[in-house]
């Protein structure tokens, strides 16, 4: 596109071009801005930087002891192998020693005492890593150990929190389950999940004069590693750059979490002076780092005979392993969707932020609301057999009206909700009702084998709930051959946040996509940004560049006007050109004019969210801007004499408002969708009594592989609806929501298990449902049905 | 030294720790960082290369994970990389179609997928989606849920491999005969020697000179010991250039596996004698893994779950077993003994492995229960193969991974069976002994009551698909 190829074309020719659309703009489906780099291997991660001839590679030695006094450190033995530059400990880092991302209580390096097994204890920088490591393990550490708290439950008895309590509360609950005609109890374990990012946690930095640091980091939020750099090494955020240029996987890993190599990296760089680089080794970074919350949930519910919801008393203990980070809003979240899509009646729900002698549990897709919905899903699963009603009817009786039964226990009103309608539609495309009778007679004829079908929906909100971190900010130039260059404070971690943006700006301007570089997140150019989390990166940053394009927009469309004595109204910018009435001339022709004529062609642009806020007080609010919905059904085959299952069939049909990008957005619904399917399933974290992770890499944690994905899978987007809150060329956040669609195949699962015992029992299986799991169930379906063929011969 | 084609550049190694994994030496010593480390343990296939082997006059490309292989195992070979894809600028066809079907989200395990799907573009004709979820089940992506990948292969095996590889394959294969070793090889470097012999009798007084040697067959799990658990290793023996260990026969009353045949061809060989053993084989591991890893590898590593034991001892293999200039034959299920010992004596390897032709009625069986259906390790692992006469069990082979601290038969089990009818009453009794065979432990697999509860289940059905062959009960039967 540049000013060497351009090819001068008749004003005939450009008018043309000018009455057609723009073919790389918003809603058109342009590949990922990186692909041809991916699949090329020339995408640059931070391991695959060139290195300096005196760069140090770290390895923390890590705590193997749950909970313990840490009597000496003695380092000495370190300096014995050859290679070894330094040996760290707590007393080392010049500045503050913790890193905790909203309140205290991440010590970079373990100091007096250590609270998990795999908590960083010191540091070894070595010329090679394998050095270092040896190194390190060479050193001497003794400890007293003292009592651990290694299950959520038990913390939940002791009050054992990180953080306080918070309680949503509606109505009067106990009066409603007292006067409900059913009422059920009942309790259930949700597992957490390794987010399994295929790159690993690393960050590289190198020291700059004036006592600074370059930090190159795989993060989701540079502007707390830029804070946390400049605290550990003492020095004002102003000498601390950061630079992101993409990260390989992040899904809520490396929101906070990316912080730790970062820091540690950059306090050998400041003590020894050289360049540094700390890259976790697979099994070290699942050791080490948080995973989603396990939560064990407890509830009594009251509802009618259509199993509509009176009442609910509701107990949601999140495992927030040894630190609060951020347990807080995590917790919170689950509790903002333990209704899901449905009007809980009178309603108390409780969130408790327990504390285990683990990692310190993180951000991960959902940050929380996954857990609220299967606990709700959960739920309406156990009313449905208690009924012998099929789940979906009773799911559909719950729904948020549009009317009213249409404010949620936080006292957000439910807007444009599309649920039922939703519903009602996958229900026909999925032929839902036929299957379900197919089902049933196969269930009949066939012994062993036992298929389960489920639908599920989702309503997810939208927006941080800490509502201060609803601001983004971007950075656009143009320069005088009309290449722009684009920066914004999100980060890139393969959701496509970089191209949607980059296809905003282009749609602004009316130019190809292939005229705007997007460039690595840097501190230095958008300051003070939000982590890229909460669904929010294109809502955000898609605003905050769009405000930007539209000043330079303005100021160019003003100059033309007095240019070619014309009215702001006579000049527009469509398909790489400008049309100035009957004349048009290409976009970097304009651009030159306007340079020549002193016109800054160069804006910030800034964006906060608005409508939001939330009591925490009276925990009362609209937390959320907008909500998202999806559903999904699924199929399932369950082998009864092994638990093994194959995912048959999946329909979704999922609410991205005005889609940005057709092919970005159902690669996040069919990957989220997939991600919370392995949750559900054969994702199992499994600790041993010592409180040491046993599934600590691939080949004992299992995440989905090619096979596992449902061997029929139709995903559908909403069409036609724009979002109907001014959100960035009316679409909607897509990151998060699909995963919960997962949901449905874990109560399939259920679904299938159930069938054993003629759906008359609830298997009641805990998350994940791996084949022993659900093996399980269909023996306790067994024996519940034995006891029962006992009560009736008796009766 | 060694020397082996780095996509269409000969490298020639003379002072090389032979420790060095081709991961390590592609991206720390030469630079080239396309290939990404994702876990350093053989499980998640971002370092998937492919390595193309003179076979007669055509060149024979292969997966391999690149973390778990030594560069001195290259000798001889073509080394291709995701580097050497691209085509004066262009785009390889694998990777256009990934591009065009947006197959990469953060990009991280694209390079691997790429190089498996260029693999299984060579090898195929055309498109197949089993071959292609074989092909990629052993590359994990965690962003897109692999529709969009599964879609690429399926464009890309369409579009033909006509390319830069074919172009150039009459140079290649003259510069591969050019570098084939005629003499055992040495690669030292940092204190460390390996060496690749080329005959069995080279190799079993490489071994007798030096019996702290350890043998390097795929090496999937040895290399292990240097990625996962930092040790060094002073002497290697790499039997995998060794003609003699490489050759299947096939005898009227048994076949005759060399040990260090990648599991990838005696899946070729054993699918057609016992259809089951294909079947599990399929999901030994992964691709890469099976293309690597040998059969004999996979016994003398003495796992206590290793897929194909459990299904050679129900078939009563034996095992030849060499030192120096002399051999004996032994019952596979005498070469364990304990967890990780066998009655392998210093210097002594296992030369071929000797498996029974299968009877006219072929009651041979074996089911696999894992969590993950591809490329996980079994919880249990049974293998049953029963000889029936007028209903009565005449002969019983029963043998489990995973419920033991070795492949083990079930002697009790199969002792209440034998003589007996083949009835429901002599099932359950035979389900009942099971407890006496086996004490199984509980770990992040399974628990030791879910691991009893499924033996006892797989015998159960075993007889009903031997009473019933045309209901398909596996759900690994019904997608």
């Amino acid at each position: 596109m540049s000013n060497h190829n351009k090819t001068t074309r008749t004003q005939e020719e450009m008018m043309a071009l000018v009455r057609q659309d723009l073919k790389t703009g918003v809603g058109r489906k342009i590949p990922h801005e990186s692909a041809g780099k991916h699949v090329s291997g020339e995408a640059v991660y931070i391991d695959d930087r060139l290195e300096f001839p005196n760069q140090l590679h770290v390895y923390a030695r890590l705590s193997d002891r749950p909970h313990a006094r840490i009597l000496k450190i003695d380092t000495a033995p370190c300096y014995e192998i050859p290679g070894v530059r330094i040996a760290i400990t707590s007393k080392d880092v010049p500045g503050q020693l913790d890193i905790g991302a909203v309140v205290p209580g991440d010590p970079l390096l373990a100091d007096g005492k250590v609270e998990y097994v795999g908590q960083p204890v010191i540091a070894v920088a070595a010329n090679s890593l394998e050095t270092a490591r040896k190194a390190a393990m060479a050193a001497v550490i003794e400890y007293e150990d003292l009592e651990p708290v290694l299950c959520v439950e038990e913390a939940l008895k002791k009050k054992h929190f990180v953080l306080d309590s918070h309680q949503h509360k509606r109505g009067d609950s106990a009066k409603a389950l007292a006067s409900a005609p059913h009422r059920l109890q009942g309790s259930l374990h949700i597992g957490g999940q390794e987010h399994f990012y295929l790159e690993t946690q690393i960050s590289s930095v190198i020291p700059t004069e004036d006592d600074g640091m370059i930090v190159y980091t795989s993060s989701q939020n540079p502007t707390e590693i830029q804070k946390l750099v400049a605290e550990v090494i003492d020095v004002p955020m102003h000498k601390v750059m950061v630079d992101m240029r993409r990260m390989g996987g992040g899904f809520g890993g490396k929101e906070t979490q990316a912080a730790g190599p970062a820091c540690m990296a950059a306090v050998i760089a400041r003590l020894t002076g050289q360049p540094t680089k700390m890259r976790l080794p697979r099994v070290d970074d699942m050791t080490i780092t948080g995973k989603r919350h396990p939560f064990y949930v407890e509830y009594d519910v009251g509802f009618d005979d259509d199993g509509r919801l009176h009442g609910i008393d509701l107990t949601l203990a999140g495992n927030c392993g040894y630190s609060p980070d951020l347990s807080g809003s995590i917790v919170d979240r689950a509790m903002f969707h333990a209704d899901n899509a449905y009007y809980l009646g009178d309603a108390t729900v409780t969130g408790y932020r327990c504390k285990t002698n683990t990692a310190s549990n993180t951000a991960y897709r959902g940050f929380g609301g996954p857990q609220g919905m299967v606990a709700i899903e959960s739920i309406m699963d156990h009313i449905a057999r208690t009924l012998g009603r099929d789940p979906l009817d009773v799911r559909k009786h719950n729904y948020y009206g549009t009317e009213d039964r249409n404010v949620t226990h936080y006292y957000q009103t439910v807007e444009d909700n599309q649920i039922a309608e939703l519903t009602a539609e996958l229900e026909a495309s999925s032929e839902y009702q036929r299957r379900r009778r197919e089902i049933a007679e196969f269930n009949r004829q066939s012994p062993i084998l036992k298929k389960g079908i489920a639908m599920t929906p989702v309503k997810f909100g939208i927006s941080f709930t800490a509502t201060f971190l609803n601001q983004a900010g971007a950075l656009v130039h143009i320069y005088t051959d009309g290449s722009i260059h684009l920066n914004h404070g999100g980060t890139e971690m393969g959701q496509g946040l970089n191209t949607k943006v980059a296809q905003v700006v282009a749609e602004e301007f009316q130019v190809d996509i292939d005229r705007i570089q997007v460039t690595a997140t840097n501190t230095d150019k958008v300051p003070n940004t939000s982590p890229t989390a909460a669904s929010s990166g294109a809502d955000l940053n898609g605003k905050a560049a769009q405000n930007a394009a539209i000043t330079i927009r303005n100021r160019l469309v003003a100059f033309a006007a007095r240019h070619f004595d014309v009215t702001e109204e006579d000049v527009e910018f469509r398909n790489n050109h400008v049309r100035v009435r009957e004349q048009v001339l290409p976009f970097e022709e304009l651009i030159q004019l306007a340079y020549f004529n002193q016109v800054s062609l160069s804006s910030t642009g800034f964006y906060r969210t608005p409508k939001i806020f939330y009591d925490h007080e009276k925990a009362r609010g609209r937390p959320f801007y907008y909500f998202a919905y999806g559903a999904a059904c699924s199929e399932v085959l369950v082998d009864t004499l092994t638990g093994e299952y194959r995912m048959l069939r999946t329909d979704i049909l999922h609410d991205v408002g005005a889609s940005l990008n057709p092919a970005i957005d159902i690669g996040q619904v069919e990957g989220a969708f997939v991600q919370g399917m392995g949750w559900l399933t054969m994702e199992e974290l499994v600790w041993n009594q010592q409180g040491r992770l046993a599934t600590n890499g691939p080949a004992s944690y299992k995440i989905p592989a090619v096979a596992d994905m449902p061997a029929d899978f139709r995903v559908q987007l909403v069409e036609n609806r724009k979002n109907k809150e001014d959100t960035i060329f009316n679409s909607k956040a897509v990151g998060e929501p699909p995963f919960m669609l997962g949901i449905a195949t874990w109560c399939a699962l259920q679904d299938a298990v159930a069938s054993v015992g003629d759906y008359r029992f609830a298997p009641l299986l805990d998350a994940p449902a791996t084949p022993e799991r659900v093996l399980w169930g269909v023996e306790k379906i067994k024996q519940a049905m034995a006891r029962d063929a006992v009560v009736e011969t008796v009766d | 030294m060694i020397r082996f084609l780095l996509n269409q550049e000969l490298r020639v190694e003379q002072d090389l720790d032979p420790n060095v994994t081709v991961l390590n030496y592609l991206r720390e010593h030469l630079g080239k960082t396309g290939t990404k480390e994702g876990c350093a343990s053989g499980d998640c296939g971002a370092c998937t290369v492919v390595v193309g082997e003179l076979e007669g006059d055509r060149i024979r490309y292969r997966t391999l994970n690149s973390c778990l292989t030594f560069v001195a195992s290259l000798n001889g070979k073509q080394l291709i990389t995701v580097e050497g894809l691209k085509d004066n600028g262009q785009l390889h066809s694998v990777q256009q179609a990934m591009v065009d079907c947006h197959g990469s989200q953060c990009g991280f395990c694209t390079p691997g997928f790429v190089m498996s799907m260029f693999a299984l573009q060579k090898n195929g004709t055309g498109y197949d989606k089993a071959a292609t979820e074989e092909a990629l089940a052993g590359n994990l992506c965690r962003c897109t849920g692999y529709r969009p990948i599964i879609d690429a292969a399926e464009q890309s095996c369409k579009a033909g491999s006509q390319d830069q590889f074919d172009r150039q394959h009459e140079a290649t294969l003259a510069q591969l005969r050019k570098i084939q070793p005629d003499a055992t090889c040495e690669l030292n470097g940092a204190d460390n020697r390996s060496f690749t012999p080329l005959t069995v009798a080279d190799l079993a007084e490489l071994y007798v000179t030096h019996p702290d040697a350890r043998l390097l067959a795929g090496g999937t799990d040895l290399a292990l010991e240097v990625t996962q658990m930092h040790k060094r290793l002073p002497v290697m023996i790499y039997v995998g250039n060794v003609a003699e260990l490489k050759t299947v026969d096939t005898f009227d009353d048994r076949i005759e596996i060399g040990a260090a045949v990648p599991l990838t061809d005696c899946y070729d060989v054993l699918s057609r004698e016992y259809p089951d053993f294909a079947d599990l084989l399929h999901r030994f591991a992964s691709l890469q893994i099976r293309n690597q890893g040998t059969l004999g590898g996979n016994i003398g590593n003495a796992s206590p779950i290793g897929d194909s034991p459990p299904a050679l001892l129900a078939l009563g293999a034996n095992i030849v077993l060499r030192q120096g200039n002399s051999s004996r034959t032994i019952a596979l299920e005498d070469y364990f003994v304990d967890y990780r010992v066998t009655v392998q004596q210093e210097s002594e390897f296992i030369e071929k492995i000797i498996v029974p032709r299968a009877p006219t009625e072929n009651n041979f069986r074996v089911y696999k229960i894992s969590k993950r259906l591809d490329d996980d390790i079994s919880a249990v692992c049974g293998a049953f193969n029963l000889q029936l006469e007028d209903g009565t069990v005449t002969d019983a082979r029963i043998a489990f991974g995973g419920m033991a601290a070795i492949p083990k038969r079930a002697r009790h089990c199969e002792q209440a069976l034998l003589g007996k009818p083949w009835d429901d009453e002599t099932l359950e009794t035979a389900v009942r002994a099971l407890a006496e065979d086996f004490a199984p432990i509980s770990d992040f697999r399974a628990s030791k009551e879910y691991r009893l509860l499924i033996a006892g289940n797989l015998l159960r059905k075993y007889k009903m698909e031997l009473s019933a062959p045309e209901q398909a009960i596996r759900v690994t039967a019904h997608v």
